[in-house]
């Protein structure tokens, strides 16, 4: 009998990541929905010391496998210890980041368990006929959202677009289990090796994790125009995003790249300069919450998916949106003085 | 050394029709393309190929009939061998079920097992279904090592050191061979078909795998074969109610912008 929902925590280099409380919140509603508990599973070395902000943040079990062998993600150990670990709790949902490392892990888990696995879900129910779960998500570049069941093999496993919901805050009343496993030397043996990391200080503003982000097309014409884009973000806080054309010039790197060969994001505000919108694009970055486009063509397709548009010259409009933010910032800063 | 490669054949624009019965897509013969990612992976093995002495390139696809197209791109593009999984049973086919066919033909082609220098490829992940799942579940059924998100490969003796590309940098990853790799546009500029080539892709015979073939029956592969099932299909919510403005000399749209953003509680 399977029961119950389980999410696998994000560890990055020793750390628990924040998309694990967004798990945690997702996995909280389901459970509620089900009357059933919700267990999150954490893999590494000294984790034991996030249990406690697992628990506040609505998990009622926390599984702690420690191990010095899973202080880095590899797929070999991580997905021996996931598999066992499901046969043995039998979880009926297991939810995990739709992150490099969820969207790794859970293929290689979901084959291994023999059973469904649906990628970056946007939306998570339960179907009240019959207590399955019902995962939504964008299909064919956005242009359509599908609802997907797994109506017969268990568990039902999805990966969840992460910044698709708000973490639960925490609440200290909360109580919970932690239970530490601890499995034989043999599964956490690997053929793949991690030989050395090295951090990407131009990914430091991850275009996925940002709450904004600024993002200009071939419109802006040249290189040195595009600071124009970067003055900007810098004033918002904002992350650097590109359409393919940009990043195909060899302006800005592929990690800034958004839409369908590149990254999809949904931040809070997008706001889209010198792009016109084609299809590929809009597929990554449409379910924004609020989107601004300023473009020189009032039928441009960006019109369309934006909140607020400004048909002008971006040359113009851009400047002069820098000027009056910084006027604002300084206004700021000698009233808070 | 063999070198297989995963490929799709994918709409070419996201102008796809979805069978609201099935949710499945309905894939026609209008303008489909090698899913771009999948050409990167072809690419690699290519020049993987180039510099390693009797290493084979052999092309692996699972679609329709006409996915056969895609094959002979991929001829002209440089494979040395092609197949084309395809019949009717394998259609309606979610990533679990297509991996276990693409896993089952692997294992066929090799001879009943990978060997030690044998490597798979794929696109991290194709544009039409984006789920980037095939790749790490064929590596699972066949029980060898996969790296995930590769801008950069190196070969060793049974060994392979890849660049992953992860959030925060970059990892660099040993892994034994065989194993499965996914790559991501960063790997390679794809190259063009050479006049050779696509001399070699018109005459050569492309054999079509069915199930039977590989002994799979129709409860392993298809919707039978498919945990996942598409119960409805419907549109987002795309129009927002846009409050439009033309710029002008008096500075008003932008000081409608701020207000706006100041309404909206983003700056």
């Amino acid at each position: 009998m399977y029961r119950g929902v389980m999410i696998i925590g994000e560890q990055r280099g020793g750390e628990l990541h924040p998309v694990t409380y967004e798990l945690l919140a997702r996995g909280r509603a389901l459970a509620d929905k089900l009357s059933e508990e919700l267990s999150c599973v954490v893999l590494g070395h000294d984790m034991e010391r996030f249990a406690e902000g697992i628990i506040q943040r609505g998990a009622d079990v926390v599984y702690i496998v420690d191990n010095p062998l899973l202080r880095n993600f590899l797929p070999r150990p991580y997905t021996s210890v996931l598999t066992r670990l499901a046969k043995e709790v039998k979880p009926e949902i297991v939810l995990a980041a739709a992150t490099t490392q969820g969207r790794t892990i859970m293929p290689l888990v979901a084959a291994k368990l023999d059973t469904g696995l649906t990628a970056d879900c946007t939306g998570l129910d339960i179907d009240p006929l019959d207590r399955s779960l019902l995962q939504t998500r964008p299909a064919i570049g956005g242009n359509v959202m599908a609802t997907i069941k797994t109506p017969a093999s268990r568990p039902q496993m999805a990966t969840v677009r992460p910044k698709s919901t708000k973490p639960l805050s925490a609440d200290k009343a909360r109580s919970g289990r932690v239970v530490l496993k601890s499995y034989e030397k043999d599964m956490f043996t690997t053929c793949e090796e991690l030989v050395r990391f090295v951090k990407d200080a131009t990914q430091d503003v991850n275009v996925q994790d940002a709450d904004i982000v600024v993002s200009g097309g071939k419109g802006l014409k040249t290189r040195d125009n595009f600071c124009m884009i970067e003055e900007l973000a810098s004033l918002f806080g904002a992350a650097v995003g590109a359409t393919r054309d940009v990043v195909d010039l060899g302006w800005v790197g592929y990690p800034h790249q958004i839409g369908l060969s590149g990254k999809t994001v949904s931040p809070k505000l997008y706001i889209a300069l010198g792009l016109s919108g084609s299809v590929q694009h809009l597929a990554g970055m449409q379910t924004s919450e609020t989107i601004v486009a300023i473009n020189k063509d009032p039928d441009a397709q960006i019109f369309k998916v934006a909140d607020f548009g400004i048909v002008g010259d971006l040359f113009d409009v851009v400047p002069e949106l820098i000027e009056k933010l910084k006027e604002r910032k300084n206004g700021k800063l000698r009233r808070e003085g | 050394m063999n070198i297989y490669v995963l490929l799709k054949q994918v709409p070419g624009t996201s102008d796809v029709k979805m069978d609201e019965e099935t949710g499945t897509m309905i894939r026609t013969e209008h303008k489909n393309v090698i899913n771009p990612l999948d050409e990167n992976a072809l690419a690699e093995a290519i020049r993987l190929r180039d510099v390693m002495p009797e290493a084979k390139v052999t092309a692996i696809s699972m679609g329709p009939p006409h996915a056969q197209k895609a094959l002979r791109e991929a001829i002209a593009l440089g494979a040395d061998e092609a197949v084309l999984l395809s019949h009717r049973g394998f259609g309606g086919s979610d990533t679990l079920a297509t991996s276990k066919a693409l896993a089952k033909a692997l294992v066929t082609l090799a001879g009943g097992k990978l060997g030690k220098n044998d490597l798979v490829l794929c696109g991290e992940r194709a544009t039409d279904g984006e789920t980037g799942q095939v790749g790490p579940m064929v590596s699972a059924i066949l029980d060898v090592p996969v790296v995930t998100y590769v801008r950069k490969i190196d070969c060793e003796n049974h060994a392979i050191v890849a660049e992953r590309v992860v959030e925060e940098g970059l990892e660099l990853i040993k892994a034994s061979l065989p194993a499965v790799v996914t790559v991501i546009k960063d790997i390679n500029q794809p190259g063009f078909p050479t006049l050779s080539g696509k001399l070699k892709a018109k005459s050569r015979e492309i054999p079509v795998i069915t199930p039977l073939d590989l002994g799979l029956s129709s409860d392993d592969v298809g919707l039978q074969g498919s945990p996942t099932r598409v119960v409805k299909v419907f549109r987002p919510r795309l129009s927002r109610d846009t409050i439009m403005c033309r710029q002008d000399s008096a500075g008003t749209a932008v000081d409608n912008l701020i207000s706006f953003l100041e309404e909206r509680g983003v700056v």
